[in-house]
């Protein structure tokens, strides 16, 4: 565990040690280790002085700070009413389909979250969806193809 | 700063500090407004909002324990609008708590069926929201948490930070997945606790409470070949007689022995006999330590700490464990009491060990860890079988059928039934402090403590950290060396004041000799075994009853208690010898802080 | 005046002024306290969606006595159907910025912080562009005033100003008791301005036409121009800057597919008008300011629209205070009960009962505006609950 250790020291020498820099530094260990082990929690809240309960109590609270195991791409599909109203469905089934695994899951090579999310401020694209951090829209089961298989195939 | 607020109440006016709360100004006039989020121990979280109010030139209601008075504010704490919001927050609390009160713990003593009942809440008014497959937590040895009883009031929460400052208990996930859990919902047993049970005197219903060994401790009752023996804490006297119909702060010493007997246990006695005991043992420790320190100049560790909470000594484990050489290694009276249970008392009575179960009754819940540590069989046996709390005690008193109120009074039996009243005051925070400067001092100058009636008042009440400072003069020739020291003591309770002791500690700047800390407000009385509610005002006329018990003894000094000078003379030999090393004195481990 | 009638408006978007930088240059030249009593002239409102008037909070802020103030940005636009925050950020960042820099000119402030939501990560690069041009002017200027961007991590409850506070403190985003508000004690217990993306922008446009021209647009009660996220069952979505005041008729004579049959009008946390209602409904009176209006046509079904909504609210609300953590779930159960005929209709009347409550009693306005979407929704469409 001496890499999330260097990579909490890293993050805090970066951030602060105090209460509020747990956000940044949470999200950091996310960026580079995609969720937060049980591990790295427990690194920050010996980096932060706060006990271990605090720092879960606050990642769980929200939702881009992934306590459980997630995948190096986490799909993030909004199913907020205008992208449902447009075909949210179709899009998510087509990559159940392409990725073989239900919403909220993990693939099993570790690559890909499917997952559901509340409004991503696109609605006026829908539906629209979160590859880490890059946005696609007015998607369709054609489209979804399209995209997801580009990474499929080139982005390890 | 303490500008006057003048509001009116239900047509009351009431005039209070600034920063009050409405609910403090409504308690001025004796309005009571129901609360369930708010304690007084605790802040102010809001978040129940049953207490809410109407406000003159306000639509919505506003909650009173979070709203501070202001000058001219119109308050109406019972209209058609509150009834019916309150009963509708009634009915949502309802419907996702396991309402099978008949099999609840704290079934009458709870303060979520007192106020469901009150608003006449009909158990079907919501559709059930209750998350199924809750399981409950029974793998710590203290606490038992069941989530489905819990209305997340966070009181726990709250008092796990602020009273504690341990936060073993965090509220986690969001929305309808919100709980009150642990590190990544792990089991009680596997986190940072201290099994305290504050948690427990604290929540309103039976969430939290702790884990029961009475059932098993009626089997061997039940059980002819066993001989099973009780000893009873002192903060047990004082706050036993709340869970059986008297009031506050009433000692029922005498009642709770012939109980006791009349349930069935083959002998009681009295767990302040090894408080004396502690004293002795403790007192002569502090003293080798001193000497090394003053006179062969040797590495010691100093302050001295007591180590009689085991909540206090989970704690330091935890979040202190590079300086558990400054804990006494005494250990608490009630192993002390256990050890000698099995091994002095067995002797005397002429009973097989294996035969004896030995019960503790304790205002505690973490005595019950305490008693399960690996390191606590010395006798050759586990030293004490199960401690039960105040509560379990009330219970099985209940359970027999006597009729308490009316119980003629009974005395401890013998052997290990004799006390002082330093040992009583165990039970306030100070009082180990006060036992033992008792001895101390005449230990060291041959005289009494210069107090009137032996009373140490400045180190005694409910302030956070007391301090003492005593001055040894025309010492005996023994300790000579102390001749004009003027010696710094300390008194904590609550674990967030240990932390501030302990931090001092750890910056090499602890001005101390020897410090008393007690993990719980106000000390054993306030312990997280003792019947609930626990508040101050409740905690300070326990404390006054153990002060009274004090007085009413007729040795007050623990090194005059003659069972005492006895199991030295036939048994133990002299403080700190072989057999006290090994029975009555024990190690430390270090633990995770995280 | 306006007429009821639908009008677009060019202020927020219209193109920057020659330099960057040139609004906030001769900002920084006025009194303060005018500025001041410009942004209340112009009645200008929050645009987040409570309302508050900018110009008062402004103004007390400015009367706080503090070492340090914070100015927020609170670009977490979470509400369903609002994207006009993220246009603004990629658009005209310099107006928001300028803004918040006024702000920080007026009330003291020396430090600002953009909490963006985690959702539009991908607008930090250039933001940050915006950002060291901004510091450059802001240098030149000689004005004491940084700013940084705080990332959210996703909870739609953060737009709440104090648990923005709260979630940028480390902790949960859980809505603190007021009073005391975020003015008075705010981020790390210190005075702390925070306001919408919008509120900023529209702040800069009036410092830079003037109170008297702004104030021209929009009605007594609703002054100057408004961005609207408009989504839905229409040709037209996107983000349009209207003059305040028009009906809903309007409105959705413009932007609805000619078979308009609700508008939500405020996000989720605002109000569902019926086809009915359209003529004597006036956008941004009574109903919420932050500028949502999701278009539904005859195909929806307003079951599942509520039904959307209600587990929305469910996952998003905090969960620490009762009427919002169990009466969103309720009010879910509850529909989905009736709708199985596992309840009688008549439990949709005491479903609205409990929304009720849920205003009444909730600790901020998430569960305060529950009954908003609800109650309209049942009321009106109440048919479409039960069959």
């Amino acid at each position: 565990m001496a890499e999330v250790k260097e990579l909490v020291k890293e993050l805090s020498g970066k951030y602060g040690n105090k209460r509020e820099s747990l956000i940044p530094i949470l999200q950091g260990i996310i960026d580079r280790n995609y969720y937060l082990s049980k591990e790295a929690m427990l690194e920050v809240a010996r980096e932060l002085d706060v006990s271990a309960a605090e720092i879960y109590g606050t990642a769980s609270f929200y939702s881009f700070l992934d306590t459980e195991a997630k995948g190096k791409y986490k799909i993030r599909v909004c199913k907020s009413i205008t992208c449902d109203m447009k075909g949210k469905n179709s899009v998510v089934a087509t990559m159940e389909g392409m990725l073989k695994i239900k919403v909220g899951e993990t693939t099993q090579d570790e690559r890909f979250s499917l997952l559901e999310t509340n409004c991503i401020g696109l609605c006026d694209e829908g539906p629209a969806m979160l590859i880490n951090d890059e946005c696609f829209t007015k998607l369709t089961p054609e489209k979804v193809r399209t995209i997801l298989g580009d990474y499929v195939r080139n982005k390890f | 700063m303490a500008n006057n607020i003048t509001l009116t109440i239900d047509g009351t006016k009431v005039t209070v500090d600034q920063g009050q709360s409405i609910l403090d100004a409504a308690k001025k006039v004796d309005i009571r407004i129901p609360t369930l989020c708010h304690h007084e121990d605790l802040c102010v979280a809001g978040n129940c909002r049953v207490c809410v109010v109407e406000m003159e030139g306000r639509n919505n209601l506003i909650p009173s324990c979070a709203t501070p008075a202001e000058e001219g504010m119109e308050i109406i704490t019972s209209s058609p609008k509150v009834r019916r919001a309150r009963k509708d927050i009634m009915a949502l609390l309802v419907s996702e708590h396991n309402t099978q009160c008949t099999t609840c713990y704290r079934s009458t003593n709870c303060e979520l069926q007192d106020l469901a009942a009150e608003y006449n809440v009909d158990n079907n008014m919501y559709l059930s929201v209750l998350k199924p497959n809750g399981t409950i937590d029974k793998s710590s040895w203290s606490v038992e948490k069941d989530d489905s009883k819990c209305i997340r009031c966070q009181r726990c929460v709250r008092t796990c930070a602020e009273i504690q400052h341990v936060n073993a208990l965090a509220v986690t996930e969001r929305g309808r997945d919100m709980k009150v859990s642990t590190f990544m919902h792990l089991p009680m047993n596997e986190i940072v606790c201290t099994n305290c049970g504050q948690c427990i005197t604290h929540c309103p219903t039976g969430a939290l409470t702790e884990r029961r060994y009475y059932d098993e401790i009626w089997e061997a009752i039940d059980d002819p070949e066993k001989h099973v023996v009780i000893n009873t804490a002192p903060s047990v006297r004082v706050a036993l007689g709340e869970t059986l119909g008297f009031k506050v702060g009433e000692r029922v010493t005498g009642k709770m022995v012939t109980a006791l007997k009349k349930i069935g246990f083959d002998s009681v006695l009295d767990t302040d006999f090894t408080a004396d005991l502690t004293i002795i043992e403790e007192a002569n420790e502090l003293l080798v330590r001193l000497k090394k320190a003053f006179v062969t100049k040797e590495e010691v560790a100093l302050p001295m700490i007591t180590s009689c909470s085991p909540g206090w000594v989970k704690f330091i484990e935890h979040m202190y464990p590079d300086h558990l050489a400054h804990l006494s290694t005494c250990k608490s009276p009630q192993q002390m009491f256990g050890a000698l249970t099995k091994t002095y008392y067995a002797e005397k009575i002429g009973v097989d060990p294996s035969k004896i179960v030995s019960v503790a009754g304790m205002p505690c819940a973490a005595k019950k860890f305490e008693a399960n540590r690996p390191e606590m069989r010395d006798s050759g046996f586990q030293d004490v079988d199960a401690g039960l709390t105040t509560r379990e005690l009330g219970h099985m008193i209940k359970q027999s059928g006597l009729d308490f109120l009316d119980l003629e009074d009974s005395d401890f039996d013998s052997h290990m039934g004799e006390s002082t009243g330093a040992a009583v005051i165990f039970g306030a925070t100070g009082g180990v402090m006060e036992a033992a400067l008792r001895t101390a001092y005449v230990v060291i100058t041959g005289r009494n403590v210069p107090f009137e009636n032996l009373n140490i008042t400045p180190i005694r009440g409910m302030e956070s950290i007391k301090e003492a400072t005593i001055k040894f003069e025309n010492c005996v020739s023994e300790y000579s060396f102390l001749e004009g020291v003027e010696a710094k003591f300390a008194i904590a309770h609550g674990l967030t004041n240990a932390r501030t002791i302990m931090d001092q500690i750890a910056r090499g700047e602890s001005p101390y000799v020897f410090i008393e800390i007690m993990a719980c407000p106000g000390g054993c009385i306030g312990g997280g075994g003792q019947p609930i509610p626990t508040n101050n005002e409740i905690r300070l006329q326990r404390i006054k009853a153990i002060y009274d018990e004090d007085m009413g003894k007729p040795i007050r000094m623990s090194h005059e208690n003659p069972e005492i000078k006895k199991i030295y003379q036939e048994f133990l030999k002299e403080p700190l010898g072989e057999k006290s090393h090994h029975l009555l004195h024990t190690k430390y481990r270090k633990r995770k802080r995280y | 005046m306006s007429n009821n009638k639908l009008r677009v408006v060019d202020v927020i978007f219209s193109p920057y002024s020659v330099a960057p930088y040139e609004i906030l240059k001769n900002t920084l030249k006025k009194d303060k306290e005018q500025v001041i009593k410009d942004i209340i002239e112009s009645g200008l409102r929050g645009r987040g969606g409570a309302g508050f008037p900018t110009g008062m909070k402004w103004k007390f802020a400015a009367q706080q006595k503090s070492d340090i103030k914070y100015v927020i940005c609170n670009a977490d636009e979470g509400e369903p159907g609002t994207f006009k925050d993220r246009k603004l950020l990629v658009e005209v960042p310099r107006k928001v910025i300028s803004g918040m820099a006024i702000c920080a000119y007026v009330t003291g402030a020396t430090k600002g912080f953009i909490y963006l939501r985690r959702e539009y990560r991908y607008l930090v690069p250039k933001l940050k562009e915006e950002l060291a041009l901004y510091h450059e002017n802001a240098k030149l200027l000689g004005l004491d005033f940084t700013i940084e961007i705080f990332m959210g991590a996703g909870a739609y409850v953060c737009g709440e100003e104090t648990a923005l506070i709260e979630s940028m403190e480390g902790k949960r985003g859980e809505p603190r008791n007021k009073p005391p508000y975020p003015i008075q004690v705010g981020y790390l217990d210190k005075p702390t301005i925070v306001n919408n993306v919008e509120t900023f922008a529209s702040s800069a446009m009036i410092c830079r036409i003037g109170c008297a021209e702004y104030k021209k647009l929009g009605t007594d009660d609703q002054r100057g121009s408004k961005l609207f996220s408009v989504s839905g069952d229409s040709p037209k979505e996107g983000v349009h800057e209207l003059e305040l005041g028009m009906t809903l008729e309007a409105f959705a004579e413009e932007f609805g597919d000619g078979d308009t049959k609700a508008v939500q009008v405020g996000g989720v946390a605002g109000f569902c008008i019926p086809r009915k209602k359209f003529k004597t409904t006036i956008i941004g009176e009574g109903n919420t300011t932050g500028g949502s209006t999701m278009i539904f046509n005859s195909s929806r079904s307003m079951y599942h629209v509520l039904h959307n909504y209600l587990d929305f609210y469910a996952e998003e609300s905090c969960g620490q205070c009762t009427p919002c953590r169990v009466g969103t779930q309720q009010l879910l159960k509850g529909i989905e009960a009736v709708k199985a005929g596992i309840k009688k209709p008549e439990y949709l009347d005491q479903l609205v009962k409990l929304s009720d409550t849920m205003r009444m009693t909730s600790k901020c306005g998430l569960g305060q505006s529950v009954t908003n979407s609800f109650s309209s929704i049942v009321k009106n469409f109440r048919e479409e609950m039960i069959y």
